[in-house]
């Protein structure tokens, strides 16, 4: 392919600021996969990056009893935790209040983001140090804070790299997967003062150190997210490696946690099998470096810690999934990565390709939700359907078959009091036609006696450019004998 | 936006299950790969495990690890070491001297000594409450004596540990201290020295936290030197 089209999957790598997360027509998304696919340079990064953590996760389960017997426990705790969604979230409120945690409710991005401003203005913050969090990519948080004047830093290594170079996260765990130490080394040099170049990644990293701490040391806000939410004593966890959680949640005077509404459980001891089974299965650790329960602001007496405290619950598409027995499964997602790290699609076209915040086979049940399917109809087709996803997921969310549901509600007729918004967006009269006769064909002995016979006879006026098809293989033509003939011949 | 809250729990309660699935066997899963290990066995397995994740362990006896740490501190070139006074153990350090090195206690705030914390401290001293066996991990449960940032924000982080609270696995921890019925406002699991492997997958340490962690084991029978 043309050399042009060789890095548009990072293309915007020289703005200041990744753009925000706007439509992505089923056109463009056809055309960044393509991109994607014909660039060798992103297709080797992501290779050897699934295979490492492939490789990584089967060696944390060599006992597969302990595996379906954890995956079990895992699966069991979290839909437990669903059905009893309401009821533990205000249990939640109720605990986080009396520790002293204030407590707000979103409907959607904006309202989180209005919300964060607020307690931003009010105490007059011009710097936010940010610890990883998905959900303040989902909210597009680093904009709103920019458009108000607001810096919004992100400390994570690989979020920071991501977002000096302008872009956004590619993988959930590992945001800077698609980037080698080279890129990152020449990153530096341009944007980070008095730096110059070196691909030694110890020194790269303790650029970033040097970098960062001084943000810690000075911010006024930090902001993170949230891996489990306990119900019974109000408590936020938080699971990371390179302390830059513990710091943002510490070291500032406020610190703001954002999560969505699913991440809620009810006992303290819940968060032990699904806490062991989140790492394993996401990097391959059998454990984080750190593990950080917060249960309130700095009491009297106490040294340090944020003086204030503020969760933020989301909804932003949840509650519509919570809304249908089958598409609840999605907010079983404990946000490991496996299923991304063991996708074919994935592997082959990279994270931005999809143009989601999450990407992989659990931004393809989960977008739709927050997005609405106008804008994500395509995404649930972009999947063999090889089944691999829903096999490592330590939930046992059934992610092909959810994928099968969405294209059923994206593809169907547009009808009344639909259980998604943007039922029937990908709806096509002439796809639709072509399907019901295939079906009326196929299902009807005489019919497909007749419609085999004519094809054979016919075969040479099959078309020789076949769509799609033809793309990348030899035209589908039928055989010039059937095989109900040939067996007849036999007899 | 109490009236959001209020629309989002009456959507999820519209559609909430009318008899909640049954509450999660835990037990199910533990009881029947509990090890039933001795404390020889588990303070193995914490060394290994922790170990396997940068860190250092040196055993002491109960009043022999004051000495041990000066000279680990002289070794690693420990210019101060911050610690909190008003611990038990705080009270050992107080009475000792370490010729290479400045004992310093915490005094004040963050805010008070943040600049001193973050550039002219080497190294942070905390007791913790336990380990965890199973995969190598240290359980710190900061205090008025102990802040957060004293295991956090030096460069190095000496951390003493009684071998007698290891636990076998995080669960056991949990439920042998009832941690359910009283969190501190911060609890910390600790496995190693922070680290990173965000570029290329090449595992960095000394990441945003401590670049070293160094275990100090005590009551470990059979292990003193």
């Amino acid at each position: 392919m043309s050399a042009p089209h060789a890095t548009s999957a990072a293309a915007s790598s020289n703005r200041g600021d990744a753009r925000p997360i706007a439509f992505v027509s089923a056109q463009a998304l056809r055309e960044r996969m393509h991109d994607a696919v014909n660039d060798p340079h992103l297709r080797k990064s992501f290779r050897g990056a699934m295979d490492f953590l492939m490789a990584k996760r089967a060696a944390q389960f060599p006992d597969e009893s302990e595996l379906e017997s954890l995956r079990t426990l895992s699966e069991g705790i979290r839909q437990y935790s669903l059905s009893r969604l309401p009821d533990l979230l205000e249990q939640l409120e109720a605990n986080l209040t009396r520790n002293g945690v204030q407590v707000h409710w979103a409907a959607d991005a904006d309202e989180a983001n209005a919300i964060m401003l607020g307690i931003a203005r009010r105490h007059a913050a011009k710097t936010i140090v940010k610890g990883k969090s998905m959900v303040s990519e989902e909210i597009e948080f680093n904009h709103a804070m920019h458009d108000a004047g607001v810096d919004a830093l992100e400390s994570d290594m690989g979020e920071y790299i991501v977002q000096l170079a302008g872009e956004k996260p590619s993988h959930i765990i590992m945001p800077a997967i698609h980037k080698t130490k080279e890129q990152i080394a020449t990153l530096f040099a341009e944007k980070v003062p008095g730096v110059s170049y070196t691909d030694n990644v110890d020194t790269l990293i303790q650029i970033g150190r040097q970098v960062l701490r001084e943000k810690f040391e000075q911010a006024d806000i930090g902001l993170s997210g949230v891996n489990f939410a306990v119900a019974e004593t109000g408590t936020l966890c938080l699971v990371e490696n390179e302390g830059n959680g513990r710091m943002c949640t510490t070291v500032p005077r406020v610190h703001m946690a954002i999560t969505g509404i699913e991440k809620v459980v009810e006992k303290l001891e819940h968060v032990a099998p699904l806490y062991s089974i989140l790492t394993r299965s996401a990097t391959g650790q059998a454990i984080s470096t750190y593990f950080n329960m917060i249960s309130g602001p700095r009491k009297p007496g106490e040294k340090d810690g944020p003086e204030e405290v503020h969760l933020i619950l989301l909804d932003n598409g949840r509650s519509q999934a919570y809304a249908d027995e089958q598409l609840r499964k999605t907010l079983q997602c404990i946000r490991c990565g496996a299923c991304m790290n063991h996708c074919p699609v994935y592997t082959r076209i990279g994270g931005l390709a999809y143009g989601t915040t999450y990407p992989g086979p659990i931004g393809k049940i989960v977008s739709p939700h927050m997005m609405g399917l106008e804008q994500t109809h395509l995404l649930p087709t972009v999947s063999t359907l090889c089944g691999a996803c829903g096999e490592v997921c330590p939930v046992r969310i059934p992610i092909p078959e959810l994928l099968v549901r969405l294209r059923g509600e994206a593809q169907s007729k547009p009808h009344d009091n639909p259980v998604m918004v943007g039922q029937g967006a990908g709806y096509s009269p002439l796809a639709s036609f072509v399907w019901r006769t295939w079906a009326r064909i196929y299902a009807r002995p005489g019919n497909y006696r007749m419609f085999s016979w004519l094809a054979s006879r016919f075969r040479a006026l099959t078309p020789s450019r076949q769509s799609g098809w033809t793309a990348a293989r030899t035209p589908l033509t039928p055989a010039p004998r059937r095989l109900r003939d040939m067996v007849r011949d036999r007899q | 936006m109490s009236a959001t809250r209020d629309r989002i729990l009456a959507r999820l309660r519209a559609s909430q299950p009318a008899q909640p699935l049954p509450t999660p066997e835990l037990d199910a899963h533990y009881a029947p790969r509990a090890r039933g290990e001795g404390l020889h066995e588990r303070v193995a397995r914490f060394r290994a495990g922790i170990e396997s994740f940068h860190a250092e362990v040196h055993f002491a006896s109960e009043t022999g690890w004051p000495a041990l740490l000066g000279r680990l501190c002289a070794d690693k070139g420990v210019g101060t070491l911050m610690y909190g006074a008003d611990t038990p153990a705080g009270h050992q350090l107080e009475a000792s001297a370490f010729h290479a090195t400045v004992l310093r206690p915490w005094a004040g705030t963050l805010e008070e000594v943040k600049a001193d914390l973050f550039h002219r401290v080497d190294a942070g001293f905390t007791q913790t409450l336990g380990a965890i066996a199973e995969t190598g991990t240290l359980i710190v449960w900061p205090s008025e004596a102990e802040p957060r940032t004293l295991s956090l924000v030096p460069p190095i982080h000496f951390a003493l540990l009684d071998a007698r609270n290891i636990h076998p696995t995080f669960f056991d921890a949990l439920r042998a201290g009832s941690w359910a019925s009283g969190l501190p406002t911060n609890a910390l699991l600790i496995s190693g020295p922070s680290k990173t492997a965000d570029i290329q997958q090449t595992l960095a340490y000394g990441a945003h936290g401590p670049k070293e962690l160094v275990v100090i084991v005590i009551n470990a029978e059979g292990e003193v030197q």
